[in-house]
């Protein structure tokens, strides 16, 4: 389109606009109201010992979560990509669901499964495990969807070439496979540990908010909203999205790094 | 590297379980109940009155959510693609941010600035109109969730596209906004419908934001998925798998215009 001047800043204006009012206005919002308390406040509210329950239980089940997403999110591309059997598309298509579902009937499915009323006598309401099965459930997709496409990139003339030379399959997955994946792999495990740490709505009915064992965080911040302690709740969200930035950051500087190693090696 | 058939074997059916525990054998499941006890029940739990008055509130955020988001996001979307401007990066970040933000805290951030306390509670206060504990809250909460899908799906077109179309139709003396009726808006068409169907499921299946900023009276201010787990914690596990199997439907028609618009998008 031609470019034209005056009409690129009105643009930009109206965007940053719309963005503003939508986006960063209610997230400066809790900043402020955080900064308003002062730092004693803030502090005192992300030392209680709800909230470091809340900060230890949200932790441990989100890097659980995490590895065992990692694992079995390898394992799924891997089939996916390598494998072949009917109705693969079919599961292809699935892994996307739980994207595509709203997160409080993702809740109400596990606990069809896995809740009082379990068909097969499995019963993870108001455990820790049912918050980690929610997890799971919820953050599927993340890892599945970063490695797939890697793997199919994957450059299969050298696992050739080294199988040619003697390199046993356990070799040749550490040398050339896993090395080639790691970028996608570290940042598909990022996104699935944050929005583990911040997820609400699929673990609000199966979990139970039992303090010090299934309340995670994002359950004590409505906790605090509920009783109008406003400042705890803006200090409890700055810690979560504190939390969430530094990991994202530091999986992406991580994986630039060896995606960069990796081409210096070529 | 290739598995010996035994290892392949295990390696494709520790696969199919993991995501048959977790994801298919529960979602059946939750069919199997929901109809089990026939159409009729199904029905007649999902055409209550508190029923049909959270689906009538759930359409209207709909109703007002995606036009806004369109009407924002496609402008958006054409200045990150065609313009080079200082802060561009900026913007960019700031149009993932909603990805990174739990929903409770999006919560937190509306009630602290519309809130009859926070920044912009003169709103509320001198104006008189309700934001948190009323609809434009449950809209603002849905517009900040949905804000980067019309984006993200059309920016990427557009750059495919290029501008060579764009600058011919230029030279032959169109406007801008015939340039972009003509030209823009039909290349950008699967994109833009891709990014609106996205926008329509996550809106109706918000639940964490928009429980936070609605006072949650059924039959007033109540979504389908609020209706959801408030039918579940009263303990009527039947009413609450009738309207998940309704909001199931909507992720499932996701999903097929998701595969039909690949299979479109891998043929172009």
């Amino acid at each position: 389109m031609p470019a034209r001047r005056g009409g690129t800043a009105l643009r930009v204006g109206v965007a940053t606009l719309w963005l503003s009012v939508i986006v960063l206005l209610p997230l400066a919002a809790i900043v402020w109201q955080s900064a308003k308390g002062g730092w004693s406040a803030f502090f005192s509210a992300v030392t209680s010992p709800s909230a470091v329950d809340s900060f230890r239980v949200t932790l441990t089940i989100s890097a659980a979560v995490t590895v065992i997403n990692m694992v079995f999110g390898l394992l799924v591309a891997w089939v996916l990509v390598r494998d072949d059997f009917p109705g693969k598309r079919l599961v292809d298509a699935v892994i996307d669901l739980p994207f595509a579902l709203p997160t409080i009937v993702a809740s109400v499915v596990l606990l069809a499964l896995y809740g009082p009323s379990s068909p097969v006598g499995v019963h993870l309401q108001h455990t820790p495990y049912g918050v980690g099965a929610a997890l799971l459930f919820v953050t599927l997709p993340f890892v599945v969807r970063a490695v797939q496409p890697v793997l199919l990139e994957v450059d299969q003339e050298a696992e050739q070439a080294a199988a040619s030379l003697g390199a046993g399959n356990r070799i040749i997955f550490t040398r050339i496979i896993l090395p080639a994946l790691t970028p996608a792999l570290l940042s598909g495990a990022g996104l699935a540990f944050s929005r583990a740490i911040g997820e609400f709505g699929s673990v609000v009915l199966i979990g139970g908010a039992v303090p010090g064992k299934t309340e995670v965080s994002s359950q004590w911040i409505r906790t605090l909203i509920e009783n109008d302690d406003r400042t705890g709740a803006a200090a409890i969200s700055i810690v979560l999205l504190a939390i969430s930035f530094v990991v994202l950051f530091i999986l992406r500087t991580l994986g630039s790094r060896t995606a960069k190693r990796e081409e210096l090696d070529r | 590297m290739t598995l010996s058939p035994l290892w392949r074997l295990i390696a494709r059916y520790a696969a199919l379980a993991y995501i048959g525990v977790l994801v298919l054998v529960p979602v059946a499941l939750i069919l199997w109940r929901s109809f089990a006890p026939g159409l009729g029940e199904f029905y007649a739990n999902i055409s209550t009155p508190a029923a049909i008055s959270a689906l009538h509130l759930s359409l209207l955020v709909v109703a007002i959510v995606v036009p806004l988001n369109v009407l924002f996001g496609v402008p958006t979307a054409l200045v990150l693609a065609r313009n080079h401007f200082r802060g561009k990066g900026v913007l960019q970040a700031v149009i993932d941010l909603p990805f990174a933000v739990s929903p409770v805290i999006v919560g937190v951030a509306l009630i602290l600035l519309w809130g009859s306390a926070g920044a912009f509670g003169f709103v509320q206060n001198h104006f008189g109109l309700r934001i948190i504990f009323g609809l434009p809250g449950i809209v603002l909460a849905s517009i900040f969730v949905t804000l980067p899908f019309v984006i993200r799906e059309v920016e990427p077109v557009l750059h495919e596209i290029g501008t060579d179309q764009e600058e011919a139709a230029a030279t032959l003396g169109s406007t801008w906004w015939q340039t972009f009726w003509r030209i823009t808006l039909p290349s950008i068409r699967w994109g833009l419908t891709y990014g609106a169907v996205l926008t329509v499921a996550r809106t109706l299946g918000e639940y964490g934001a928009v429980i936070m900023v609605s006072s949650n009276l059924p039959g007033t201010s109540q979504t389908l998925t609020l209706l959801v787990s408030d039918r579940y914690n009263r303990g009527a596990g039947y009413g609450a798998y009738a309207v998940s199997t309704l909001l199931m439907t909507v992720a499932v028609i996701v999903l097929v215009v998701q595969v039909v618009l690949d299979v479109r998008r891998r043929r172009t």
